[in-house]
Order: structure tokens, then sequence, then C-alpha cells
């Protein structure tokens, strides 16, 4: 795959002065975010520091009060709905795995496959030879070939996590919203996550959210620390965790 | 090891064939019981009991639309009704202007309730109803215009579950006490009645009748394939994913308020072909129609056959009015509601897949448990 469409700015994603109160409590407060393309960066902050709300804020679940955000330059995304925003090229994986449980592994990708996603164009659709191919090649990149007939419900917390993912590289989005992929997964687990996550990132702009420093080391990307809803710290991993404030505020002494 | 069918295959898989052609064994067989056989053989069908399985048939259909936008969106509609009403009151304005000079004024234009109500003209909506293809289009139009307003309005402020289900109720209550009124136009609380003929055949006549029935079975028939096109494309799977995940799947750029607009119209469309078909076999429609039980009773049919899986709402709505039928005519008559409402609960609590969503659920079970077996063993990564 490549990416053909030429760049108006050099930032995938841009955000600034994005502000978010529900009911007087500021969600984020003044958030400046700049991701270029083809990074990966991983988002730490304790809880309540707005890494998901500044998710939704993204993907258009949560208009901000104040503030730009901005995609490939041009994008306005706080005037667009979820849809046209995951049309754009913004997928987004959740925090608690959410998979369509009563449709199987396969059809679970057949729908996010990229592809036209107006109803009419659904009425009249059966599979092509090409996109068969695709779930083939995303069914192994998972590991779950042998599943593929299984209902997704059934399946267990960390191969939801992967048909989450599988789902997020099937839609063949320019910017991936990743949160908290290796939560409730095994060591084994989280290091082939990671692989995968770089493996993604090749082609990818991703960011990720995360709690398990050993997984944030192993992306060993540049990380960004939220406190309060805005940036408190940014930089290599080594720095970051040895910068005061954020040892104080979530990291802990 | 793809397990891929064609379109239609997987549109008429072994169930669907099944059940049409159970419902075509139906269409044959009951009037030809009643045509053929002589009233002395032990097979013979009287001709009520075609009216009343006719009837049988059209709130199948009512059911089979209500489990589309329920069973397969997650929309559950408490309002119906109102739809196979105006499919009725469609069908029963066409059968007033047939009339002519036989009704009790003898007016050549106006039915009997306007010549009564000393109205001289016939009001602009009733116009172009005596031709039968007009009328035949106003019974999708009139449910399938409503539905569409009203599910544009309330699928694109998002309103969702129990809160929709309450505004359904509210519509279908709202046109029963505008049809109740006299000046509405529609015959106030006696409705339409007293029907004479059907495309120039007595709607009496037993052969009719049969006609009526054999009608009803191919329209369910076919709204039945039409239903299972829709559900397994992946148009299907996608209202499915709505039913189950709704924002996760706005989230994958599915606009779900045109997928729920569409769904929605489609299923008021056919809820309106079932009131079109009942009412020449019923030989009257009136308000009640629009009452908001008849609209949770066609719900309870749903609950009690299977929801989400088509066949299961024919069955429900049939053997539920089976039941009706015998009790209501007995001494137990007083207590049908409470026996209604038992079932409902009864079903809810030990039953919830309904009868054909239980036997399926257990059928696919045991094929998943063969499958995790054999695939599990294949599926660990290794470490």
């Amino acid at each position: 795959m490549s990416e053909m469409d030429p760049r108006l700015t050099t930032a995938q994603l841009y955000l600034n002065g994005v502000s978010v109160s529900f009911d007087g409590f500021k969600a984020l407060n003044n958030l400046a975010l700049t991701v270029e393309p083809g990074e990966m960066r991983a988002i730490i902050g304790p809880n309540g520091a707005g890494k998901t709300t500044m998710m939704d804020v993204i993907t258009g679940k949560t208009r901000p009060d104040d503030g730009d955000v901005i995609f490939e330059g041009t994008r306005d995304l706080t005037t667009l709905d979820e849809a046209t925003i995951a049309n754009l090229g913004i997928g987004r994986k959740f925090q608690k795995p959410t998979v369509f449980e009563m449709h199987s592994v396969e059809d679970n990708l057949i729908l996010a496959l990229k592809a036209d996603r107006r109803a009419f164009a659904n009425l009249r659709w059966s599979e092509t030879a090409p996109e068969m191919e695709r779930i083939e090649s995303i069914l192994k990149t998972i590991r779950m070939t042998a599943t593929r007939h299984r209902l997704a419900g059934s399946l267990s917390h960390g191969q939801k996590q992967w048909l989450e993912i599988g789902m997020l590289l099937a839609q063949e989005p320019k910017l991936l919203l990743v949160d908290e992929p290796v939560a409730g997964m095994t060591d084994a687990e989280t290091h082939q996550t990671a692989e995968l996550l770089k493996e993604i990132n090749r082609e990818k702009t991703v960011i990720v959210v995360e709690h398990d420093m050993t997984f944030v080391r192993a992306l060993g990307v540049k990380v960004t620390c939220l406190h309060e809803g805005s940036v408190l710290a940014e930089g290599s991993i080594d720095q970051v965790s040895t910068d005061e404030r954020v040892i104080e505020v979530y990291l802990g002494r | 090891m793809a397990r891929r069918n064609a379109p239609i295959i997987r549109t008429l898989d072994k169930g669907a064939m099944a059940f049409l052609f159970l419902v075509a064994v139906a269409a044959i067989a009951i009037p030809a019981a009643n045509l053929l056989l002589p009233p002395s053989s032990p097979f013979h069908v009287p001709t009520y009991l075609v009216a009343l399985f006719g009837k049988y048939v059209c709130y199948a259909l009512l059911a089979l639309s209500i489990d589309l936008i329920w069973g397969y969106c997650g929309i559950l509609s408490l309002g119906h009704g109102a739809f196979f009403a105006l499919g009725g009151y469609a069908m029963g304005m066409y059968l007033m202007r047939q009339i002519g000079t036989r009704g009790v004024y003898a007016d050549p234009i106006l039915p009997d309730f306007m010549v009564f109500l000393n109205w001289k003209e016939l009001p602009v909506f009733w116009y172009g109803f005596q031709h039968f293809p007009y009328a035949m289009l106003m019974v999708l139009l009139a449910p399938g215009a409503l539905a569409f307003v009203f599910g544009w309005f309330a699928f694109r402020s998002r309103v969702t579950g129990v809160y929709l289900s309450i505004i359904t109720q509210a519509m279908t209550f709202a046109l029963m006490l505008g049809f109740f009124r006299n000046n509405f136009g529609f015959g106030g609380n006696n409705g339409l009645t007293d029907f004479k003929d059907i495309l120039g055949f007595n709607v009496q006549a037993q052969s009719t009748r049969n006609a009526l029935f054999i009608a009803s079975c191919i329209a369910l028939a076919l709204c039945f394939i039409v239903c299972r096109a829709l559900v397994t494309s992946k148009f299907g799977k996608v209202l499915v994913a709505i039913r189950d995940a709704e924002s996760r799947t706005r989230f994958l750029g599915y606009r779900v308020e045109s997928y729920k607009l569409f769904v929605w119209t489609l299923s008021a469309c056919m809820a309106g072909i079932a009131g079109a078909l009942y009412v020449p076999q019923v030989g009257i429609i009136n308000p009640s129609e629009f009452a908001p039980g008849n609209s949770i009773e066609a719900v309870i049919w749903v609950a009690v056959g299977g929801r989400g899986t088509l066949t299961g709402a024919v069955l429900g709505a049939i053997l539920v009015n089976y039941a009706k039928t015998t009790f209501t005519s007995g001494f137990l008559a007083e207590y049908w509601l409470f026996l209604l409402g038992g079932l409902f609960i009864a079903v809810t609590l030990f039953l919830p897949r309904g009868i054909v969503g239980t036997a399926s659920h257990w059928w696919r079970e045991r094929r998943d448990r063969d499958d995790a077996v054999a695939g599990d063993a294949a599926a660990r990564p290794a470490e």
C-alpha cells in the first residue's frame, strides 16, 4: 500500500488549544499535540488525565468547547461526525474490546474492511476475490485463521483485543488511535502486540494510550504525558520517566 | 476452508427453503380443501376458516416486518400497528369507492358516511382511490412516507431504545384519536365497512376468499425473500452490528441513521401490505386498529417465535393468534389478556430467544463446540 495523497502541511494530526468541560470539570484544558506522519506516539498519564476524552474529540464523539483539531492539515475534525471522520482514515480501538459479539470473526473483519459504507452500496454486495484475500492475510496476521467462524462473543479477552486490532488493519486507516491495547494480556501477548504495532507503524501513524510502562518502553517511541487535561511532559521514555513532575503525578516515587 | 456461498444460496438456505415450501403447501392445500372437497369430507376446510387463516397470514406478515427492525436492527417499535392500519385504510378507501350506488344512500361518488355527515363533495385525499393501482401505491406510500418522516427525525436525533419505543406508541395513539374524529374524513369510529367487491369480484364470495388467502401467502413469501436477501447481505451484517454496538459501527464509518431509516421505512411498507390484505378478509377497518395494545400484541408474537429469525416471527404470530381464537371463543375469553401477559413474561424469563431462536441457538452452539475443539489447538499463538 502506498499513501498517494499530497499532504498540505507536515502534521498528520494537529491539536491546539483544545478544551472540553463536563459540568464544569475540565477534561481537556488547552491541550496541544502534534503528531507527524508515520510517527508512533505513546500517551501516558494518570486516570482522569483526559486521554480517552482526547480520543473522543479526535473521532468526533465529543465536540470540544474550544480549539482546533486538524487532520492532514486540511480537515477540521471538530465540525464532522463519527462516520465522516472514520471515512477520512482515522481508526479507533477502544479500551474495552468492542467487537460485534453476534458476528463471526470473519464477519467482524468484513464489516471493518475498507469499502463503500453507504447503505445502498451494501444491498447488492458480495465478497470480491481481493477482499477475501485481504481477509485471509489479516486473519493470518492476527493468528485467527482457525477461529474465523467462531462468534466473536465466544472469544477470550486477548483474542478480542487482537480481533479489534485486525479490524483496525482492515479499515486501512491513515491514523490509528489505540486505547490500552494490552490491558488484560499475558506478558507474551503484550510482547507480540508491541511487535505488531511496530509492524503497523511502518505504514501508518499510530497513537497509543497505555498504562503499562514496560509496554511503552518496548515500543521505544516519543512519549507524551497528560495531566489534568494538558501536556505535562513530552520526549523519549527516558526523559519523560525521569521528569520530576511526571514522577510526582503519575509514576510515583 | 472458505465457507462462502453465492448470495442466492445464502439468501435461500435450507431453513428458508423449508419455510417457503410450507407457505406454498398452505397456499395450495387450504384453498384446495375448501373448493375441491365436499363439505362431508373430514378434510374439508369451511370458508370461514379460509378467511381466518388469511387473517393469520396477514398478522404473520406484520410480525415479519417487526422482526426485520427489532430482531436485526434493535429498533423496538410499539407502533407498527399504525402502518398496518394505514395500509388497511388505503385498501378500505378503494373498497368504499367500489360500492358506488349500491350504498344505503346510493350516491355514485360519496361513501355513505359522507352523505350521512351532509358532505357535498369528496375530500381531495379520496381522489383516485377508485383506481386499484393508485390505491395499491397508497398502500405502500402512506405508511412508507409516515415512517420516512418519523424515522428521519428520530434517527437523526439519535433517539434510541425505550425513548424511541415510547414515541412510536405516541404516534399510533395520536393517529387513533385522529381517525376517531368524523371530520378527519375516514368514517370516524365506524371506520370503513360494508364492502361489496374487489377488482369486480364479490369480497364475500368463496372464490374471492380463497384468492385473498393465496394472495396473502404470496405476499408473505415475497416479503420473506426480501427480508432474507437483506439480512444475508452485507447490509444485514451492518444492521446486526448496529443492534449490538451502535457507536462502534459509527466509528467504523457507517452512517447508522441511513441504515435505520431504510430498513424502518421498508418495514413500514411491509406492514402496510399486511394491513391492505387484512381489510378485505375481515371486511372492516376502523380506528381501533391503531390501538397501542395491537402493536404491543404484535411485538409479543415476535418475542414468542424468536426475534432475529424471521421464520420465528411468522410462527409466533400464527401460534399466538390461534391460541387467541381458541381462548376467546370459550369460557376462558375474559382471561385472554392475562394469559397473553403471562405468556410474554414467561417467554422473557424462560425462553428469551423465542421458539425458533432457542432451537437455532442450540444448533449453533453444538457446531461451535465442534469447531472450537478443532480450532483452539491451531489458534494458540506459539509462545
